[in-house]
């Protein structure tokens, strides 16, 4: 590190952990999702056959349509991160670093 | 340097020119049923079918055409040198060798990431599974996408922002750092090398089909093509053989599946019907599921797109659903691509675009699959391969014009040569990731405590990668007989038990500290790899020994009854003799007569295992310094303060 930055200053300022608030509900909670679905898809067709093989278009099931969501939802919430991230949390990203390097 | 560099080239082009003209003796008859398990490089069992029984003699082969498959080849091998030629000269210091002094961009990188990631096994495998098992192959693939949310989320930008070439950076920020790199380092060139073995098994065995020659030969120049990649090249190198590769499997698959789909109009219903109405898949599906006589009314068709004719444990799948989840994010030669590219946000965009590029591969493979499945039929796939491990190989040749026509052959060929950069790609990435851990974490800062020169430092990663390079060959070798199906599982189990709760603990947890490091890693490895050794992915002689003993049996009782058995019956049955005399005293290689324990994947113990020992390793020996050096941790890896100014040079 070519500066010395006080840290603990740094992550007791209120931009800090505005920032840190929000990412930590955002990632933990987004990851939780996927992963909850995902083992509902692998205990889904270990123990609802049934319902993993009722058809729902021509011969399309509902076994097909669950794997095909997990990719979609995978996709969905990699763009509301990118964007709540390139609106959000670079923004105050920035706006931290810039009152860092003026302020110390 | 540059010229010897060129030299080396010619030589080895030249060399496997030769090899590759002159036709293997050794190469066994049924070469192509060996191929099986390597390939499915996920598969935790075997496939049960009928062709089980075929003796391989009989079995019928894949026909490449040799001049075409050859030349193209030769093509793939030219161009990637010269790209070796290109970066060898711009990778001066350690950042260039280890991170491509961190100029690859987003996109770039994105594109990489998913060449590192689709392995041959990936595409070979998944497509085979699926044409064979049905719907069970799609199942197979939904964990290695799902897990980049994790990657995406918790993995990607933290290490940007906090580490610098290696897993042992992130770990030893406030750890004591020489113990920290030791464990660091182990840990990561054992799982690589888990890794790496099955891929080099497996591209043996591939070669020695498609190209005709001997398994050594195969092996010893897939990995002199990988030493001169990464020894020479670097990261650079390493990065663009990934990029091209992804580029390369990525129009393969969108031309394959067009013309699949072009043969029923485009309308993916009727693609699914066709599935259901094969009288093909459904005999073959009346056969998986051990029915001697059709029973009425059930729609074995529509069973083929129905889960669990592969998967049958749902514990298991949770088991290796969680490996999967975990362990692409514990990975380290997929970690160390996010020290490439300039800041976190351009890390958050590469693995955005890797996630599409995996994705849609993956929804490509059940076209192909299902395709092959359709147009071949099963038992013909089977027949030539009991994993199904050519149906994108055979695939390709149907869609070209079939065997013999000069559009068939092309097309395989084309297919093989994307296949084998595939494996360089593959090989390469895990290369480079335990030369880094050798050179960066053991000679840098354990043995010159950080103070090397920069020439140092890129020579002592050249010695390095050489160095594992030629013990993949010697260990790729040796494992010819081996069965190295579940080494790939087990080095994704390893890596979700014993990297990735450190690696999370120490980006998140204000208390954790050395002890938890190093109480995670050992039991999280250690649970992960003695449950594997216990399970039922070792061979168990007695087991053998008692199915040798029912087809003796058998085959006698049949004999008494006063019927002539025919020939092929007499062979097998003085097999089944010989194979339950050679094991019915043996033992498992940790001396076991059955399993301990009941399930193949070890996961759903060694993760929470991993986590445990971490957890508790950590409060047992609390450590104050590192307490207080959280915040510096935490602030660069949420902002990338302080180190973002590092990477600029």
């Amino acid at each position: 590190m070519a500066k010395n930055y006080n840290w603990d200053a740094i992550a007791e300022h209120p931009k800090f952990r505005e920032l840190q608030r929000k990412k930590t509900t955002f990632l933990f909670g987004w990851w939780a999702f996927a992963t909850v679905l995902y083992l509902l898809l692998l205990l889904g067709a270990g123990y609802a056959p049934d319902l993993f093989k009722v058809k729902v278009i021509g011969n399309i099931n509902v076994c097909y349509l669950f794997a095909l969501l997990q990719f979609l939802s995978s996709w969905g919430i990699a763009i509301y991160y990118a964007y709540v991230a390139n609106k959000d949390f670079d923004r105050l990203t920035e706006e931290l670093i810039s009152e860092i390097e003026g302020g110390f | 340097m540059k010229r010897f560099l060129l030299s080396m080239t010619l030589v080895l082009t030249l060399g496997t020119a030769l090899l590759a003209a002159e036709p293997a003796s050794q190469a066994p008859a049924g070469g192509a049923a060996t191929v099986v398990a390597p390939a499915v490089q996920t598969a935790p069992a075997q496939v049960t079918t009928p062709a089980t029984a075929t003796p391989p003699a009989a079995a019928p082969k894949l026909k490449t055409n040799r001049a075409i498959t050859v030349s193209m080849f030769l093509v793939i091998i030219g161009s990637t040198m010269g790209i070796v030629v290109w970066a060898a000269r711009q990778t001066k210091s350690a950042a260039d060798f280890y991170a491509a002094g961190g100029g690859i961009s987003g996109f770039q990188n994105g594109w990489a990431i998913a060449g590192d990631y689709l392995s041959a096994a990936t595409f070979l495998g998944i497509t085979g599974l699926i044409s064979i098992a049905g719907i069970d192959g799609f199942m197979y693939a939904v964990g290695p996408m799902v897990t980049f949310v994790t990657i995406l989320l918790v993995i990607a930008e933290p290490c940007r922002n906090a580490g610098k070439y290696t897993m042992g950076d992130i770990l030893s920020l406030r750890s004591s750092p020489k113990v920290v790199r030791g464990f660091a380092a182990f840990s990561t060139v054992t799982v690589s090398i888990f890794y790496l073995l099955a891929q080099m098994v497996g591209a043996g065995k591939l070669m020695q089909v498609l190209l005709d020659i001997p398994f050594k030969t195969s092996v010893v120049g897939v990995g002199l093509l990988i030493i001169i990649y990464v020894g020479f090249g670097g990261m650079k190198a390493t990065t663009w053989v990934q990029i091209i590769k992804a580029g390369l499997l990525m129009g393969c698959g969108v031309i394959m599946s067009v013309l699949i789909l072009a043969k029923v109009g485009m309308n993916p219903l009727r693609f699914f019907s066709e599935i259901a109405c094969s009288s093909a898949i459904q005999d073959h599906v009346r056969v998986l599921l051990k029915h001697p006589l059709a029973v009425p009314g059930f729609d074995y068709g529509q069973r083929f797109l129905e889960p669990g004719l592969f998967l049958k444990n749902p514990i298991d799948q949770v088991s290796l659903g969680l490996a999967w989840l975990l362990g692409a994010a514990g990975l380290p030669h997929i970690m160390m691509r996010f020290f490439t590219v300039p800041n976190a946000k351009a890390a958050r965009k590469s693995v955005i675009v890797a996630m599409f590029l995996i994705g849609f591969f993956f929804i490509m493979s059940t076209v192909l699959g299902f395709g092959a499945a359709i147009y071949l039929t099963p038992q013909k796939l089977v027949a030539i391969d009991k994993g199904g491990n050519m149906s994108a190989l055979l695939l390709a040749q149907y869609l070209g014009g079939g065997a013999g026509t000069i559009g068939g052959d092309l097309f395989l060929a084309f297919v093989c040569a994307v296949a084998f950069t595939t494996i360089l790609a593959v090989v390469s990435g895990l290369v480079l990731a335990s030369s880094a851990a050798i050179s960066h974490d053991v000679y840098v800062n354990i043995i010159k405590n950080g103070k090397a020169e920069q020439r140092d430092q890129v020579r002592v990663a050249r010695i390095t990668s050489l160095v594992v390079g030629l013990i993949a060959i010697v260990l790729g070798i040796a494992a010819e007989k081996e069965n190295i199906v579940h080494l790939v599982a087990l080095a994704f189990a390893v890596a979700a038990s014993g990297n990735f709760p450190v690696i999370i603990f120490s980006l998140f947890w204000k208390r954790f500290n050395t002890a938890g490091i190093i109480s995670g890693l050992v039991v999280g490895s250690v649970s992960a790899i003695g449950l594997v050794m216990v399970s039922p992915n070792m061979t168990y002689p007695k087991k053998i020994a008692a199915d040798a003993r029912v087809i003796y049996e058998t085959l006698e009782k049949k004999q008494s009854g006063g019927i002539v058995l025919a020939e092929k019956e007499l062979i097998s049955l003085a097999k089944a003799h010989a194979d339950y005399e050679k094991n019915k005293d043996g033992k498992s290689m940790l001396g076991l007569d059955a399993p301990l324990f009941p399930l193949k994947n070890p996961g759903i113990v060694s993760v929470p295992l991993g986590f445990l020992a971490a957890i508790i390793g950590c409060l047992l020996f609390r450590d104050r310094r590192a307490e207080e050096m959280f915040s510096g941790i935490y602030v660069r890896q949420n902002t990338g303060i302080g180190i973002a100014k590092a990477a600029e040079h």
